[in-house]
């Protein structure tokens, strides 16, 4: 790990609870991400990695504790009523402001299918970042060069492939220059393949210094571009470290046990 | 092309059969038609360009086109209104379509012709409080606003659901992916659901505008008497030969909806765009991966699906 302590770490979860109902599904989260790290979440289904990512861009709305980006309270304001501090939540265009800086790559893709590859890349840096049309286009021209796929620019994702459907939702991403990076199983719908090229963009975008949050089956990426891979079960993060430490030495029982089934 | 299978194929007689057979009957049809003195054929053509026939083509396009276009836009609030999360809003959008899919036409339309007896002056202003302007119905609801608007306030009921149903049916990941982006509501339903919704709304609105193209006949009620049945109708019983007039507002309706039929055609092309394509998506998908080459040894496929010799 790079990140010295003296810096703000990019993300910051602090306590998180989350209920579905009366399903309680975060027990607890306590996570740290510093600056430019590749975080590799891991675990067995159901135990609550997908919502711990989807919270920390308000795709879920949080039951309790608190989710810092870049120092920065997320959903929600600090302020003082009648003497007492107290959180006001943020209106739906302030969280949006917010998401902006958060780029989110999705297992599903959800590429927009009535637009091309280009078009996808494109919108919302037109919408959001109110960019104009042709510098949009010169951008989004440059990223799909950069996920390889050049020649795929004017084809709509019905007639792309899983694996460039997931480069296009990449490139997407990072057309909002986004500070953090975060991955909800982005190979897991893919044919085995075409889960290298995804993959190898990933590990480009790491490479390149890129703040990133991966929730993933794949425990060979987790060991080779990981700064520290978390394992959850329930609800709760049993163990964290370096890849070395928690995928070849875990310390806890139910990491062993969730080790030895998927390698 | 090598490697081809080379087998007789299976013989359907049965098609021929019928094909023979309904084609037979709808000769037999045509002729009925045609060689009967009663449908008065000439006279058919003598007033099928008169000029209160026209006229009558034109007055029940202006209500078609005008009352479906508001509908559409009342039908989109509504739809949105249903979905909402403000309980006011859901209720009132619900009491709305409630009423007026639950009201016959026929009996809305007398209702809107007699608004100006009903309410002869109509004035808007702060509930229990002062009047801020006002004016006399019978100037503003003359009997073709009359008819525009009873047509549409009843078709935007029924559109609306149309229209939920099309917003239901974008999958959610949809509107997830855009707000992960950072884009508002309102720039999301414009731009990432509505565009979607469409392709299942184009289909039924059709339906919709071709009903509504025959309901307009139905403004009598107003009553308004401009309309091509009106004209076709008063034809016929002034010269005491109805049936030929009936053939000639049939043959209108029947090239208007034509018409609308290839708008439609069009318009579900454009919508559709990004679903499906002429190779289909198997096919596509095939050739992309194909042409990914990541899979070792992959055989190439042409545009039908076909493998091309040799290893890629």
């Amino acid at each position: 790990m790079t990140a010295s302590t003296a810096t703000t770490p990019m993300v910051e979860l602090e306590g998180v609870h989350k209920w579905f109902g009366h399903n309680h599904v975060l027990r607890g989260i306590d996570l740290t991400v510093p600056a430019g790290t590749v975080a590799a979440v891991l675990g067995p289904s159901g135990s609550g990695k997908s919502t711990a990512l989807r919270c920390i861009n308000q795709l879920e709305e949080l039951s309790g504790g608190r989710i810092r980006v870049d120092g920065e309270l997320m959903g929600y304001r600090e302020g003082t009523r009648r003497g007492q501090p107290t959180l006001f939540r943020l209106t739906d265009r302030q969280i949006a402001h917010q998401r902006a800086a958060i780029g989110m790559v999705f297992q599903r893709f959800n590429l927009f299918p009535h637009m091309t590859a280009l078009g996808n890349v494109v919108e919302a840096q037109v919408r959001v970042l109110k960019r104009s049309k042709s510098e949009a286009t010169e951008r989004a021209n440059a990223l799909l060069d950069r996920v390889g796929l050049t020649d795929r620019a004017a084809h709509y994702p019905a007639q792309l492939s899983g694996g460039q459907q997931q480069r296009v939702a990449i490139a997407r991403a990072l057309a909002m220059d986004p500070e953090l990076m975060l991955f909800d199983e982005p190979t897991s719908a893919l044919d085995p393949e075409l889960v290298g090229e995804v993959l190898a963009v990933m590990r480009d975008l790491a490479a390149s210094g890129m703040t990133m949050v991966v929730v993933t089956h794949e425990i060979g990426f987790a060991r080779e571009v990981a700064d520290q891979v978390v394992f959850m079960a329930d609800g709760v993060v049993v163990e964290h470290g370096a890849p070395a430490d928690v995928l070849d030495n875990p310390r806890e029982a139910r990491t062993q046990d969730f080790l030895a089934h998927v390698l | 092309m090598p490697h081809r299978v080379d087998a007789v194929p299976v013989r359907h007689p049965g098609r021929w059969a019928s094909a023979v057979v309904v084609l037979v009957l709808a000769a037999m049809a045509v002729n009925a038609l045609i060689t009967n003195d009663n449908f008065g054929w000439p006279t058919v053509g003598k007033y099928l360009f008169s000029e209160p026939v026209l006229r009558g083509v034109r007055w029940t396009l202006v209500l078609t086109v005008a009352s479906m276009a508001i509908a559409c836009v009342l039908a989109l609030f509504l739809a949105v209104m249903r979905r909402s999360d403000n309980r006011v809003m859901r209720y009132v959008a619900w009491v709305y379509i409630w009423f007026f899919r639950g009201t016959p036409i026929y009996t809305q339309l007398i209702f809107w012709g007699l608004i100006s007896v009903l309410y002869p002056k109509l004035s808007v202003g702060v509930p229990f409080g002062p009047e801020l302007f006002h004016f006399t119905t019978a100037e503003v609801f003359t009997a073709s606003r009359a008819a525009i608007i009873g047509l549409a306030l009843n078709e935007a009921a029924y559109l609306a659901e149309i229209v939920r149903a099309g917003l239901s049916s974008v999958d959610t990941g949809q509107s997830e992916a855009a707000r992960a982006l950072g884009m508002h509501e309102g720039t999301i339903l414009r731009r990432i659901v509505i565009p979607q919704a469409m392709r299942v709304v184009v289909p039924p609105a059709g339906n919709e505008t071709i009903s509504m193209l025959k309901t307009t006949s139905l403004v009598l009620a107003v009553p308004f008497t401009q309309d091509l049945n009106f004209a076709t109708n008063a034809i016929g019983n002034r010269i005491f030969d109805p049936v030929p007039l009936l053939v000639v507002a049939a043959l209108w309706y029947l090239a208007i909806t034509s018409v609308l039929m290839v708008g439609q055609h069009y318009l579900e092309r454009y919508y559709g765009r990004g679903f499906e394509s002429h190779g289909g998506r198997r096919t596509n998908r095939q050739a992309a991966i194909n042409a990914a080459r990541t899979t070792p040894e992959a055989t190439v496929f042409d545009d039908m699906g076909r493998p091309q010799g040799g290893a890629a």
